[in-house]
């Protein structure tokens, strides 16, 4: 059967598995070689593309909840959004979470991702107490935040073992609403000085208009956030959007999207005054509304180039990587532009102190030589990509990118010296 | 106090779907399966999602002398029972092994009335109750492919539609259940055609709501029912030289 993840590119020929238990798992470990761990497939990508893809959305229990304290342990394969149905009622959130809550927590460690509070918070792996992790060779050891073991596996896409279960810390709200405030920016400049004289707030993002004029480069809506504390913690479903089909291969150019940016600039409005009171799911998953929207990019699907440059470097990199795009025409639907906080000690997570930005492209013929023109204004600039988003980048810049490889390297030649655990990007770039 | 539900075969993946619904409603759970220990970590986050309690209960339905003992120790406390346990055989091991056939008649069929018996008879002298049977498309018609299996759903279905009608003057509501095929534990391995295969959640949350609204027989997911309609009047004389998968 194809196989693919969330960009619904590369397609593979690989087998999903349900896995039940641990002793499914060793026995998988035992039988089968090109065997990757794999939770929701949201990584969009081949990071979690391989012969056989182990599951883990069966094992998705609770495992102990410690309420007074916001402490959760569960099973690899629980999804945020579980957790958040949860929770939320009883005061808690999330510590760190990205744009989807339809990942599992052991892809969430895997991928070391991050949210809207990078900046003040971090990524997943500090709201990571401790982990059990099955190795390739059927032991289950216990990782706690620190170890090496735990250096490598968080942000390690899967190659250390199979996290069988982990142990996270939550944060207290006193509101399921967020209050969110608006700034409109006219370019790159103006984007950059909000981010910064906004950065007490805990949340923030931009959306980054990438085909906007020449002069208007880096024209940017950016939204900041707080919890409310209203006392409002009651949870109401709400239907769900879908795409139903695949778009026509078409649908998206670069007049739609430039349609599509300019109604979103101009019908949205400035607010830093006052603010306006958001549920956070609108807030932090506005995507999730929408049922397969990774359909809209049609039958050949796309990638999300994603890719940070340390910041006092973040606004020449920018300047010209948006200029790259701008003359390319190429449409990127989405992009987003964030700023980030400190790099921590995991090997291979992605954020270090300075801007990301994120774009999505269609596949298409040329897109990646284009990338591979965008990587080379990323490395110049001393950046690296985003793993988790990745599909294409090649081993030579990978390398260049990811400073703390060899130590991961030494970790993953101790655990697996057979690369029994892979994916087609690990075998790409050399993992 | 919450009223109680029992599930038989608590371990199928419906069955684990239809508990988590069940718990979330507030219905005390008792759940009955082989090796039921192996339940152990799906009760630990069921506890801690909801207010309820659990019960395990070690059943096999094919060991019918143990029936009357299981049922007269919990009768009292159960407000409704739903039948999940099941067993889909390999056709082509079956037809040559009787054993395989035989332990199919009696996991599906003589095990199930064995202990349904017992359940509409005490549900009859209290007269309030639900039984819900989860049965088989697959009893609709016999296929070449999976004719035990499927006559042994065919005879579940009928002892249902008999048992409603008995119990429908006792307030007890019967509902028999055809799911479609469905991605679970007792599927895994065979070729299932992705447009027509069903997930255990929602077939679990179409039961429910059938459930809720006092539904005689459903077919799940709802498309089934037209599918079936055709299945069954196709003339025997082209459907014995058909292939349907």
């Amino acid at each position: 059967m194809k196989t693919f993840s969330w960009g619904l590119y590369p397609k593979y020929n690989g087998k999903i598995i349900n896995i039940y238990s641990k002793n499914d798992l060793i026995k998988y470990f035992n039988t089968y070689s090109n065997i990757i761990p794999y939770g929701n497939g949201r990584s969009y990508g081949d990071s979690a593309i391989s012969d056989y893809m182990l599951a883990s959305k069966k094992m998705n229990y609770f495992i102990s909840f410690d309420e007074k304290n916001g402490i959760l342990k569960c099973q690899s394969g629980v999804l945020l959004s579980e957790i958040l149905d949860f929770i939320v009622p009883r005061g808690w959130f999330l510590s760190i979470t990205p744009g989807t809550k339809l990942i599992t927590i052991g892809g969430a460690i895997a991928s070391d991702v991050h949210g809207k509070n990078h900046h003040k918070e971090g990524c997943f792996s500090n709201s990571v107490i401790e982990l059990s992790l099955m190795l390739p060779n059927g032991d289950v050891i216990k990782v706690k935040n620190g170890d090496e073991m735990f250096l490598a596996t968080c942000g390690g896409m899967g190659l250390t073992g199979y996290i069988l279960d982990a142990t996270i810390k939550l944060k207290k709200i006193n509101s399921q609403f967020i209050n969110q405030y608006v700034i409109k920016n006219k370019n790159l400049l103006q984007t950059f000085e909000s981010f910064e004289k906004y950065a007490n707030f805990t949340y923030s993002v931009a959306w980054i208009d990438c085909l906007a004029d020449k002069k208007n480069l880096g024209k940017s809506i950016i939204m900041v956030g707080e919890f409310a504390n209203d006392f409002d913690l009651e949870y109401k479903e709400k239907k769900k959007l879908n795409v139903p089909f695949l778009f026509p291969d078409f649908a998206l150019n670069t007049y739609s999207v430039k349609l599509f940016n300019y109604m979103y600039y101009n019908v949205i409005e400035n607010s830093i005054d006052r603010p306006i009171k958001v549920h956070y799911d609108k807030f932090f998953y506005p995507l999730d509304s929408i049922n397969n929207w990774n359909r809209i990019y049609g039958k050949n699907g796309f990638t999300q180039y994603q890719f940070i440059i340390p910041k006092d470097k973040s606004f020449d990199a920018l300047s010209e990587i948006l200029y790259e795009i701008h003359i390319s025409g190429k449409g990127s639907f989405l992009s987003v532009l964030k700023l980030y906080g400190k790099e921590n000690n995991n090997y291979l997570s992605f954020p270090i102190e300075g801007y990301s930005l994120a774009l999505d492209f269609k596949i298409d013929n040329d897109i990646f030589d284009f990338l591979d023109k965008l990587d080379k204004i990323v490395l110049k600039y001393g950046g690296r990509i985003y793993l988790t988003k990745d599909a294409r980048l090649n081993k030579e810049t990978f390398y260049k990118a990811y400073q703390k490889l060899d130590y991961f390297l030494k970790i993953r030649n101790q655990v697996d010296p057979n690369k029994k655990i892979n994916s087609l990007q690990s075998r790409r770039l050399g993992l | 106090m919450n009223k109680s539900v029992l599930i038989l075969g608590a371990k199928s993946d419906i069955a684990k779907e239809l508990g988590k619904i069940f718990a979330k409603d507030g219905y005390d759970l008792y759940l009955a399966a082989r090796n039921v220990n192996e339940l152990d970590e799906y009760i630990t986050d069921l506890k801690i999602k909801n207010n309820i309690q659990i019960q395990k209960i070690e059943f096999d339905i094919t060991k019918i002398e143990t029936h009357t003992e299981i049922w007269e120790n919990i009768k009292e406390k159960i407000f409704g029972v739903i039948l999940a346990a099941g067993y889909l055989p390999n056709q082509k091991e079956a037809e040559k092994n009787w054993n395989i056939t035989l332990n199919t008649i009696n996991v599906n069929y003589t095990g199930a009335v064995s202990f349904l018996n017992l359940v509409a008879n005490s549900f009859e002298e209290r007269k309030s109750g639900f039984i819900i049977g989860i049965s088989s498309v697959a009893g609709d018609r016999g296929r070449k492919d999976n004719y035990i299996y499927g006559s042994t759903k065919a005879a579940l279905t009928a002892y249902l539609s008999g048992l409603r009608a008995r119990l429908f003057n006792s307030n007890v509501h019967v509902m028999t259940v055809k799911p479609g095929p469905v991605y679970t534990k007792m599927t895994e391995g065979l070729v299932l055609n992705p447009n027509i295969t069903a997930i255990p959640e929602k077939v679990a949350k179409d039961i429910y709501g059938a459930y809720l609204n006092k539904k005689d027989v459903i077919y799940t997911p709802a498309f089934w029912y037209i599918i079936m309609f055709i299945t069954k009047h196709i003339p025997e004389f082209i459907f014995k030289k058909m292939t349907i998968r």
